[in-house]
């Protein structure tokens, strides 16, 4: 088809400047011929190598001149060979002329070419652009640009320059440079050239795309702003996640002789009853079950058809609102693009008075969308402008998807405030995060932004193309490590972090961390894996894990099980109110009976009586609640015995301030103990004074 | 496990984006709701928006109902009862008075929702005094205590399952702050003692009780009173608890909603700053596309579910064989095998942790820095003391400097680079409307991101609106703003949609429901004078006043064609008797050109084999 059809040219600056590049220009090259290969095999592509010892083209031969420039490999289908041709390139001796190898390219492009070809023709000029051009024998060299420039747009040549500086130091062509960068910019003013500079080689293979997609509307209508009025607007996609390759499963049946073997698996679905595994259900004796709770509602696809979702295709505003309403975490998905219809010069000053006023008043347009008909659902979204820079390239729309209300999940979490004080972090604290976030700064002013989404290749793809192309030659072959450039995408750049240094070195210093004490070996086990299968044999460890991570959840909560000298009282309810075995109220009465004999044994002078009674009175409250009538009573007889015997008497007058006596049948059923001798208990057991 | 083939058929690549649309559901909810119908429940109000009353007992149903129809949803595999307490009839397992468990049939007490439960209890309000009545269960002279029947209700409810393997919650909804305010003395603290006792005999089960309060719009509800013991508040968290009485009864909507949902953690990371420092964090998926769940084949005729069963055959040898362990690319005329491992060796590229580069201004993260929704982070101090204290100050120093962190997530499926970016705490009216954090954004590659503005480029300058026509367009603005627009207030449609045709289906109803979109412009609001009147200004300053809507466009050549053989497909369609023909099947004797002026002449699809062409005409044709 014409449409995919592709003519590249690469225009690589092999001089001495470029040498220490010359590694990740091969790799990206590389990369783009590899991806070709796997997408587009019928795209054409050839090298000119410029700054070499050598000279090597059709003009030189024709009109002389264009010296060191080398046409590594003519235009023609991609193939393996190139990848290979491009994996070592030789390191040029000479100057580069860029205008000599772009000269020579398009005479290649045109030459072979001509007016009539359908496809896209592009060029890509790899160079550092720090080598002095010639003079031209007439006219001045900005005169020269702008022919060649005019040339490409009769033609329909595009082209994308690549400037490398990767480290400007101490320039001494300073003039040079400008002279250059200058011709550079005759040409992206005057074609539909795109310039680039980069300034480190992980920008460098991210700079040129390895894979041109060609791109399609999603929509083509109207943008309809009230009944009345409407703009011509399209949408094209302005990001899509590029994917792994669909890799195909892989059969190894075929004997290895067979040459024309696939290697291909077909997998075959079947589909059996549940019940009864032996019956097989032809495809199309199935009916689609949707669930609603534990129920499955079957509905044939053309009853579906009847009552499903049916928007009409349209675009259209629901109102503006102001920009800090969108939080920019809403974005749900990709993003799409929105311009004017091309040609429709309304339509193109609508969008930009538009785009102009949302940006001059922080305004942002909300819009619903059906981009196609037949689609079965609607999508909200957010329009914010993207007014242009440049005079030749129209003021559009970015487009993000918004959630909808069933799409959120409104967790709430702890205000900072409200966290302790040991969690806030003090002045100093604060200062030194400050300086860090200054300080580790990856967009310095005066210098390129580092990491730039747009300028970063994806390091796992990288990695993918590496090892198949190792592949390729050893079929056992690891998979490579990362080069130094895209390490530079996984991890901080040792050279960023030795600027900031002293601001890291403060950082630590201010903050201390240190793995939770509390959690146990075990429990940290459990947090790091949730348990796949709850019957695990280790039964009795794993609940003590669970327990200990609930309890973290609110307060620690701790688990009494024997009364203290501090809160006797308190763990003696809490030992009551176990659950977990009904061992644990007849261990507490026993515990509370020791405390209480122990208070008053060795009570001196009687400071330990109101102690005691205290815990008799909780004693007694617990055993009402556990309808253990008995328990209390005999402690308390026993307790007015010790007392009678060793004469105790200031003891009786607390126990009758407290009103503490036997309890009664009406208190608990079991006791056998009546209201009135409850009540005559006290003063009945009292040691008689006359004694 | 039903498959759907739909699902088979992905590669690896999406199986792992699969994983992170799907949230961590190891363990499932089961929910005892437990209302309280006292007629103080009925008799207090609150002012709803459109100045009629609305009882506390319809606010605390209505949330239920609607938290219910999201969980039937959502989560499928969570649990719950629903159990009234304060009631005048009885029903539950233990026979305890005052305590109701509201149920229908074929679902047992504690159970998913179903279809019905959901119908019946959207009309509980209106059969509540008849079948179920209200009365107070807690009144001095008797013993009875309503609200320790209800614990003891729910906990029973709540036996089944281990907490293990479940989140086990009691939600109680009430609007009185002293349930045993009646009592007197002695028989008070008894039935306070005895019901607290209850409350943590629960707890101790590993059952949380939470409490829902409602409070009338010039009263507060005075957690202290009782039941700041009982759910274990204490100092700061009791204050924060209820943040003001008198909130609008939205908010409060707004915050039973809130509080009933628990929050899950979708992973756990570590965030490595430098020099070795590095801090525990938790994520979260606060947003995430809600859609259909999957669908489950079913034999047409019995109706039963049907299992998918999956063979690989060889293509070249026909032979059956298991699953392959080893994929390929055709690459250089070769077949370059990988093996699963070797794959999934490539894509880890860094360890699973976040690892942090350093940090831009606010600036540089464009609207189109975006591919798939955010993830929430927030500092945890379980594992590593001290996260919570670093977080705080990386966040505040963000916010003041209006950076965001750029990191690389090493996460094992998709490695990628992420922007972080601070958010402070919004609290409207009481509520907490984001909550403090970090929001993790997906960023795309160099090859995910498109040129597409320069497309259409040209080496002219293209037209610019002038000032005036900005100005018209900034006059428009103002007159169509939306002032309280909050992302996600509309509801989606074609998902309203899906579930009510379920349920109406569900539940056997002959009557589709219709179901209002949200989404569509307020005509209304559109045709007012101003709004109309700016929007003429507008369309008169940029279109000019003879603007033909169609006339300014070139007609692609393509499409001109298009229509030509349309146009000239209706013509020659004409000289057929196509009734005849399909009555005589004879269509099956002309040729497929012939066939296709047919379906060119009706606007048909023109694709697919003759038998297809001739089963379209057809269809329609309606034979």
């Amino acid at each position: 088809m014409a449409r995919t059809r592709e003519a590249l040219l690469l225009l690589l600056d092999v001089s001495p400047s470029m040498h220490s590049v010359l590694p990740d220009v091969e790799k990206l090259c590389s990369r783009l011929i590899q991806k070709k290969l796997i997408y587009g095999k019928n795209h054409e592509v050839g090298v000119i190598l410029f700054g070499t010892e050598e000279t090597e083209n059709e003009l030189t031969k024709e009109v002389g001149g264009y010296e060191h420039v080398k046409v590594l490999q003519d235009i023609k289908v991609v193939d393996g060979h190139l990848v290979q041709s491009l994996k070592h390139l030789p390191q040029g001796t000479c100057a580069g002329d860029f205008l000599d190898a772009i000269v020579v390219g398009v005479d290649m492009l045109i030459k072979k070419y001509g007016e009539t070809y359908k496809g896209k023709k592009h060029l890509c000029l790899i160079t550092d652009a720090l080598c002095p051009l010639k003079d031209p024998d007439v006219g001045t060299k900005e005169d020269q640009v702008s022919t060649i420039a005019r040339q490409m747009v009769a033609f329909g040549l595009r082209m994308k320059n690549i400037v490398v500086r990767a480290s400007l130091s101490g320039e001494p062509h300073m003039r040079v440079i400008i002279e250059n960068d200058n011709l550079l910019n005759i040409f992206s003013k005057k074609s539909s050239a795109k310039t680039l500079f980069v300034d480190s080689t992980t920008s460098l293979r991210g700079a040129r795309k390895t894979r041109d997609i060609s791109p399609v509307t999603i929509f083509r209508g109207d943008l309809e702003l009230s009944e009345k009025m409407k703009i011509k607007v399209w949408v094209y996609k302005k990001t899509g996640e590029e994917k792994f390759p669909t890799l195909k499963k892989y059969s190894d049946k075929a004997p290895s002789t067979d040459k024309f073997a696939t290697h291909e698996v077909k997998v075959d679905y079947e589909y059996k009853s549940v019940e009864d595994p032996s019956k097989v259900v032809p495809p199309e004796q199935r009916i689609k079950g949707y669930r609603y709770g534990p129920q499955v509602v079957p509905i044939s696809s053309a009853e579906w058809e009847a009552v499903k979702f049916k928007p009409e295709k349209s675009v259209k505003l629901l109102g503006f609102t102001d920009a800090s309403n969108i939080l920019r975490h809403y974005y749900m998905k990709d993003v799409n693009l929105f311009i004017a219809e091309p040609g429709n010069s309304r339509a193109t000053v609508a969008v930009s008075a538009l785009a102009r006023a949302m940006k001059e008043m922080n305004k942002v347009a909300i819009v619903r969308c059906v981009w196609r008909q037949g689609q079965q659902s609607v999508v909200v979204g957010v329009l914010t402008p993207n007014v242009s820079e440049k005079i030749n390239i129209p003021d559009s729309f970015y487009f993000n998807v918004l959630p909808f209300a069933e799409d959120v999940r409104e967790f709430q979490f702890p205000s900072f405030s409200k966290f302790p004080v040991s969690w806030q972090p003090n002045e100093q604290q604060q200062e030194a995060a400050d300086n860090l976030v200054k300080m580790l700064d990856l967009a310095p002013s005066g210098k390129g932004e580092i990491l730039q989404p747009e300028l970063t290749p994806n390091p796992a793809l990288e990695r993918f193309y590496h090892h198949l192309e190792l592949k390729s030659e050893h079929q056992d072959a690891a998979p490579p490590p990362l080069d130094d450039s895209l390490k530079k995408i996984t991890e901080p750049d040792p050279t960023l972090l030795a600027e900031s240094q002293s601001a890291i070195d403060a950082f630590c210093g201010q903050f201390v961390i240190k793995e939770n004490p509390k959690l146990k070996k075990s429990t940290r086990r459990f947090l790091r894996e949730k348990p796949s299968g709850s019957d695990e044999p280790n039964g009795d460890g794993s609940v003590s894990d669970a327990q200990a991570v609930n309890s973290m959840e609110s307060k620690p909560v701790v688990t009494v099980d024997k009364i203290g000298d501090l809160t006797p009282i308190q763990d003696f309810e809490a030992m009551m109110s176990r659950r977990d075995c009904p061992d644990w109220v007849d261990k507490a009465i026993e515990d509370m009976k020791n405390k209480i004999f122990g208070l008053l044994e060795n009570s001196n002078e009687g400071i330990n009586y109101p102690k005691a009674v205290e815990l008799l009175v909780a004693l007694r409250k617990g055993c009402i609640l556990e309808q253990e009538p008995k328990q209390f009573n005999d402690v308390l007889e026993k307790v007015c015995k010790i007392c009678r015997k060793r004469n105790f008497s200031t003891f009786f007058d607390f126990l009758m301030s407290k009103k503490l006596s036997l309890i009664s049948k009406s208190e608990a059923v079991d006791s056998d103990i009546t209201d009135d001798e409850a009540g005559s208990f006290i003063v009945k057991s009292q040691p008689k004074h006359e004694d | 496990m039903e498959l759907d083939p739909d699902d088979v058929f992905r590669d690896d690549d999406e199986e792992s984006d699969n994983e992170f649309y799907q949230e961590h559901e190891a363990t499932k909810e089961y929910v005892v709701y437990l209302v309280d119908a006292s007629p103080k429940m009925f008799s207090t109000t609150c002012p709803a928006e459109d100045q009629t009353d609305e009882t506390h007992f319809h606010i605390a149903v209505s949330c239920i109902a609607q938290s219910l129809k999201t969980q039937i949803i959502n989560r499928l595999y969570d649990e719950v009862a629903i159990c009234f307490f304060n009631t005048r009839k009885k029903k539950n397992l233990q026979d305890l008075n005052g305590v109701f468990v509201f149920n229908v049939a074929e679902r047992e007490q504690l159970d998913r929702p179903t279809a019905r439960f959901i119908k019946e209890f959207d009309h509980i309000e209106e059969s509540f005094e008849k079948e179920i009545g209200s009365q107070y269960g807690i009144v001095s002279g008797s013993r009875e205590n309503s609200l320790y029947n209800a614990l003891w209700v729910a906990q029973g409810l709540l036996r089944k399952g281990s907490s293990k393997t479940a989140d086990k919650r009691i939600l109680l909804f009430t609007n009185e702050d002293d349930p045993f305010g009646s009592i007197k003395g002695a028989a008070k603290n008894d039935m306070t003692r005895t019901t607290m006792q209850r409350a943590k005999d629960a707890q101790d089960l590993g059952i949380s009780i939470e409490l829902l309060p409602l409070s009338p719009p010039d009263e507060e509800f005075k957690v202290s009173h009782f039941y700041a013991d009982m759910i274990g508040l204490e100092g700061d968290d009791l204050a924060l608890f209820m943040p003001s009485a008198g909130q609008k009864l939205e908010d409060m909507k707004d915050q039973l909603r809130k509080r009933m949902f628990s929050k899950r953690i979708v992973k756990r990371i570590s965030f490595i700053i430098a020099n070795g420092l590095s801090i525990e964090l938790n994520t979260y998926a606060l947003i995430r596309p809600t859609v259909p769940g999957a669908i489950t084949w079913l034999d047409s005729v019995t109706n039963h579910p049907l299992k998918t069963e999956r063979s690989f055959i060889c293509a070249d040898t026909g032979a059956l064989m298991q699953e392959p362990a080893k994929r390929f690319q055709p690459y250089k005329g070769e077949n370059i095998k990988f093996s699963v491992q070797e794959l999934s060796e490539i894509k880890r590229v860094s360890t699973g942790h976040l690892r942090l580069h350093g940090f831009k201004p606010l600036s540089y993260l464009k609207d189109y820095h975006n591919l798939r929704p955010s993830t929430f982070v927030f500092p945890s101090d379980k594992e590593v003391v001290g996260s919570t204290c670093i977080f705080i100050a990386l966040h505040r120093s963000m916010l003041r400097l209006n950076r965001f962190a750029v990191a690389f997530y090493g996460n094992p499926s998709n490695p990628r680079l992420v922007a972080l970016v601070a958010q402070d705490e919004i609290v409207r009216a009481g509520g907490q409307v984001e909550p403090p954090g970090m929001h993790m954004i997906y960023l795309p590659y160099s090859d995910d991101i498109r040129p597409v503005e320069e497309l259409h480029s040209d080496t002219d300058a293209v037209p610019r609106a002038s000032d005036d026509e900005v100005k018209k367009a900034a006059a428009l603005m103002k007159r169509i703003d939306l002032k309280d627009f909050s992302v996600c207030q509309f509801a989606n449609p074609s998902l309203q949609r899906h579930y009510a045709v379920l349920q109406a289906l569900a539940l056997e109803e002959d009557d589709m429901p219709e179901i209002k979109d949200e989404t569509v412009p307020d005509e209304e609001g559109m045709a007012r004078p101003g709004v109309v009147k700016a929007v003429e200004e507008f369309k008169l300053s940029v279109y000019g006043d003879n603007y033909d809507e169609e006339g300014d466009v070139k007609v692609s050549e393509a499409s001109r064609k298009r229509k030509a053989a349309t146009e000239n497909a209706a013509k020659e369609c004409a000289n057929y008797d196509w009734a005849d023909l399909a009555d005589k099947g004879k269509l099956k004797e002309m040729t497929v050109q012939e066939l296709k002026l047919y379906l060119m002449a009706h606007n048909l699809s023109t694709t697919g084999r003759k038998e297809t062409l001739i089963s379209r005409i057809l269809t329609h044709m309606g034979k």
